[in-house]
């Protein structure tokens, strides 16, 4: 955001902006190949064969097998190989590395929320420290939004009711634009975010003094007292609910035979909509939540719950490396 | 070749046949239907244009200080909705589809003239309808209606504008069998499908999409209408439904309906090529099988609208893929119509000049479509002012220009008046270069960063939208002219002879205007489409 008399070309800010920017121009080249003949012979053609100019036009081609499939078999190649490197670059954007540092977004009509994992809570500005990976996990409280980040290259449309996942890894420290690039109503253009890239240093200082005194898992244990959680699900519960320790992760038996993987959409089901799932063994007595908890308290309850210990049995949960991110599994 | 049609000195035209309003309102010969759907398009066209300008004259600032936020969203739902479903979709094929059809094969008459007939009550009432909804209280969704958005944070005219296009819907439906129909069972004797001209060939194909693609639009409409008024959970995920089943439906089919727009347009110019070459197409069957390549291809692509939006990565990977394969039966297209021009007889008049409008733009707006369907790069200019002029090239820029093109190069035909050349070349000039100046800087805009519906944005991106405003001002002296010109012909401009452009194919065979049933006799088909002379230098045998 420094200030330019005419900027025509964005900022760059990590390694895969650079990647997208030589796949644009290696494209634009490759594609000048097959188009400037195009605009070229038709000009050419336009002035040499006017109604009566003197030029030979004996032998005219009604068409030709050979020259038809040059033009179409050429550049039908020459695409392939920029769409392999692009789909690879598209496979890295979409898949987050296993020791990425996981912030929570929640967005809503007409404001970014961001939580870190020390429960530090910003609304419209992002720090993070440059040379890490960063995963964005995000979801809406209402409409389709989209964080859209021009320096990096990236962005992802928020859902409400399904994570969605965005990750970078800053190279250069900077204040940065974010935009919502999905239009979401009156004050859409409104929706706007700045995006800071810190030195290690300077984000732990900013870390402590942003005045979290409690982790987001903390946080969230504050709200399994005070909703009630513990009442069935705690340790000294009286109703007969299934206990969470060692839940996250794990593979769980549903009452319908079939099981599921309890990830964080699972936990936000069965906090919003319990009956949906039901665990086998158990009746379905849990209320629903979803007038009482937003969004933001989802995200601090499933961060105590995977606190309480993460499940060893069953496949590998949606979180882990090189899987699919949660918003690859769709509905 | 060029026997006069001696139903030019006997029979009257179907303009002078009858008098009055009465015989316009209910005729159903279909070249008066299809000056009918002229006029009427034409009205959605300026009324379109009207909030296009409202949206950019607010962009020529950062802050939003002329129309309020809401204000703006209307505006530019306004333009969306009305350019797409009540200017573009009916534009070529109810005009000149309806006009040429009948007469480029050598028939009477639609098949279904009553239909046809219907179909413009259709599209005129659902209008009409649409446009009291837009004005009343307006609808600010944008014209793609995305849920929950549309259904559970708007307003309630949104059902009313889904009515409006639900009910245009069923015009498109039945125009597009209309021609099918007509394509198959009122051919002349010998007019065999590869003696077609390609502008049959491309509404053929174009009739197709219109047939199967419309029904899916109409269903998703109705869910969209049932979830805001009775609760009814499809999309919302509150209510239990799924937002993105939205997107797939509605994509579905929102981008066949983008060749709806272009394929007309391309058959347009294969006719302009053509005619203004005084040659045989390079590659007849090529440039006819291409469109139903595009039709059919068109159908498997819809997901490269969704590479951010949440659906599956190997899904991504696979539209992608599709979506390079669709763009080969245009590339062929632009080819052949460049080798048509290789040893011709070339004149230079309006008609040609929009043409080369046409393969500019559309050349343009092909390649940056491709840049979208590259699925780490639309990562990037997904949703934002790369992809608002991407589809202007091809929406406006190509598709209009082959509408321009073929009201000048028929418009002798249809009215028997000729036009100033001088003004429909300088409009057609100022068209290709307002244009440019309008959307090549969106391009710009978008790879720095600039979201689309956007109503303020950051003040670095002014430079570039003051531009786009200007452009769009010289864009727009260039659309209005041809309406002054052209009107000015009917009064003041000389009789049209039957074949002024010396072209070849039945329409030009007949008298301009034609008579009421087209031909005096059915005309029999011994030669090919475009059957200019092989050899030769000079005129036509």
């Amino acid at each position: 955001m420094d200030d330019e008399f005419l900027r025509l070309w964005p900022q760059a800010a990590s390694d895969h902006a650079h990647a997208i920017d030589w796949l644009i121009w290696s494209f634009t080249g490759m594609m000048a190949i097959f188009v400037v003949p195009v605009f070229v012979l038709t000009i050419l053609f336009a002035i040499r064969y006017r109604k009566g100019t003197r030029v030979s036009r004996d032998h005219r081609p009604r068409g030709s097998m050979k020259v038809e499939m040059t033009w179409i078999v050429l550049p039908f190649i020459g695409s392939m190989i920029i769409y392999l490197v692009s789909a690879r670059l598209y496979y890295e954007v979409k898949t987050p590395p296993a020791d990425a540092m996981v912030i929570q977004v929640v967005a809503k009509q007409w404001m970014w929320k961001f939580q870190h994992p020390g429960g530090q809570r910003e609304i419209n500005t992002l720090h993070v420290p440059v040379g890490r990976p960063v995963r964005l996990n995000m979801i809406s409280q209402d409409v389709i939004h989209s964080l859209y980040f021009p320096a990096l290259r990236i962005k992802q449309d928020l859902l409400p009711g399904r994570y969605t996942a965005l990750w970078f890894s800053a190279t250069e420290t900077g204040r940065y634009e974010a935009f919502c690039a999905e239009y979401c109503g009156t004050d859409h253009s409104k929706m706007l975010a700045t995006l800071i890239v810190q030195s290690p240093q300077e984000y732990q200082r900013w870390l402590s003094q942003s005045g979290a005194s409690e982790s987001l898992a903390e946080q969230g244990e504050v709200l399994f007292r005070q909703f009630g959680c513990s009442g069935c699900h705690g340790p000294a519960a009286v109703a007969k609910a299934p206990t969470l320790e060692g839940l996250y992760g794990r593979r769980v038996a549903l009452h319908d035979g079939t099981s599921v993987i309890a990830d964080q959409a699972y936990i936000r089901d069965s906090i919003l909509l319990p009956h949906k799932q039901l665990v086998a063994g158990y009746e379905p007595i849990m209320p629903s939540f979803s007038n009482v908890i937003d969004e933001e308290g989802v995200l601090r309850l499933t961060a105590y719950i995977q606190s309480l210990g993460e499940g060893e049995q069953g496949e590998p949960h949606a979180d882990s490396p090189r899987n699919p991110p949660p918003e690859e599994t769709a509905p | 070749m060029s026997q006069k049609n001696p139903a030019a000195d006997r029979a009257p035209s179907y303009l002078a046949d009858e008098h009055g309003l009465r015989t316009w309102l209910l005729t159903t010969d279909h070249k008066r239907i299809a000056i009918l759907y002229l006029i009427s398009v034409t009205a959605f066209f300026f009324l379109g244009s009207l909030a296009a300008s409202l949206v950019r004259i607010e962009l020529v600032t950062p802050e939003g200080d002329l129309l309020s936020p809401d204000g703006y969203n209307r505006a530019f739902t306004l333009h969306g909705v009305v350019m797409v479903w009540f200017f573009l979709i009916p534009s070529i094929p109810a005009v000149f589809g309806n006009f040429l059809i009948p007469i480029m094969i050598g028939a009477r008459d639609m098949a279904f003239p009553k239909l046809n007939l219907f179909s413009w009550y259709l599209l005129v009432g659902g209008g009409s309808f649409t446009l009291y909804a837009l004005l009343a209280g307006g609808v600010a969704t944008g014209w793609t209606f995305y849920t929950p958005l549309s259904t559970m944070f708007s307003n309630g005219h949104v059902v009313a504008v889904i009515l409006g296009v639900f009910i245009v819907g069923f015009s498109s439906i039945l125009t597009g069998l209309n021609i099918i129909v007509t394509i198959h069972r009122l051919r002349a004797p010998g007019m065999t499908w590869f003696r077609m001209p390609l502008f049959c060939w491309s509404l053929y194909a174009t009739s197709v999409i219109l047939v199967l693609a419309t029904p899916v639009l109409a269903i998703t409409l109705l869910l969209v209408a049932a979830e805001h008024l009775f609760g009814i959970g499809v999309f919302d995920p509150r209510l239990g439904g799924d937002p993105l089943l939205f997107q797939h439906l509605f994509w579905f089919y929102s981008h066949p309906a983008v060749y709806i727009m272009i394929l007309p347009a391309m058959g347009v110019m294969s006719e302009l090529v053509t005619a203004a070459a005084h040659k045989r197409i390079f590659g007849y069957s090529f440039v006819a099988y291409s469109s139903l390549a595009i039709a059919v291809i068109g159908f498997m692509v819809w997901g490269h609208h969704m590479f951010v939006a949440g659906q599956s990565m190997y899904a991504s990977m696979v539209f992608s893929l599709l979506s390079f394969l669709v763009a080969i039966p245009s590339a062929i297209k632009v080819y052949n119509w460049t080798a048509t021009l290789y040893k011709s007889n070339l004149t230079i008049d309006a008609h040609f000049l929009y043409a080369l409008t046409f393969i500019g733009l559309f050349v343009i707006g092909g390649i940056t479509g491709l840049f979208l369907a590259l699925l780490a790069a639309d990562v990037h200019v997904h949703d934002t002012y790369f992809v608002v002029a991407h589809f202007h090239y091809i929406m406006v820029g190509a598709a209009v220009a082959g509408f321009f093109g073929g009201l000048h190069f028929w418009w002798p035909k249809m009215t028997g008046r000729m036009y100033s050349q001088l003004w429909g070349k300088i409009a057609a000039v100022m068209i290709f270069c307002g244009f440019n100046l309008t959307f090549f800087p969106q391009f710009l805009l978008g790879y720095l960063g600039m979201p689309r519906r956007y109503h303020s944005y950051p003040e670095d991106f002014q430079f570039l939208h003051v531009l786009s405003s200007t452009g769009a001002a010289v864009l727009a002296v260039g659309y209005v002219m041809p309406f002054f010109y052209l009107l000015w012909s009917l009064r003041y401009g000389p009789q049209a002879e039957d074949d002024p452009w010396d072209a070849a194919g039945l329409e030009w065979r007949t008298s301009s205007p034609p008579p009421t049933h087209n031909f005096l006799e059915t005309p029999i088909v011994d030669f090919d489409a475009y059957e200019y002379p092989p050899e030769a230098t000079h005129g036509r045998s």
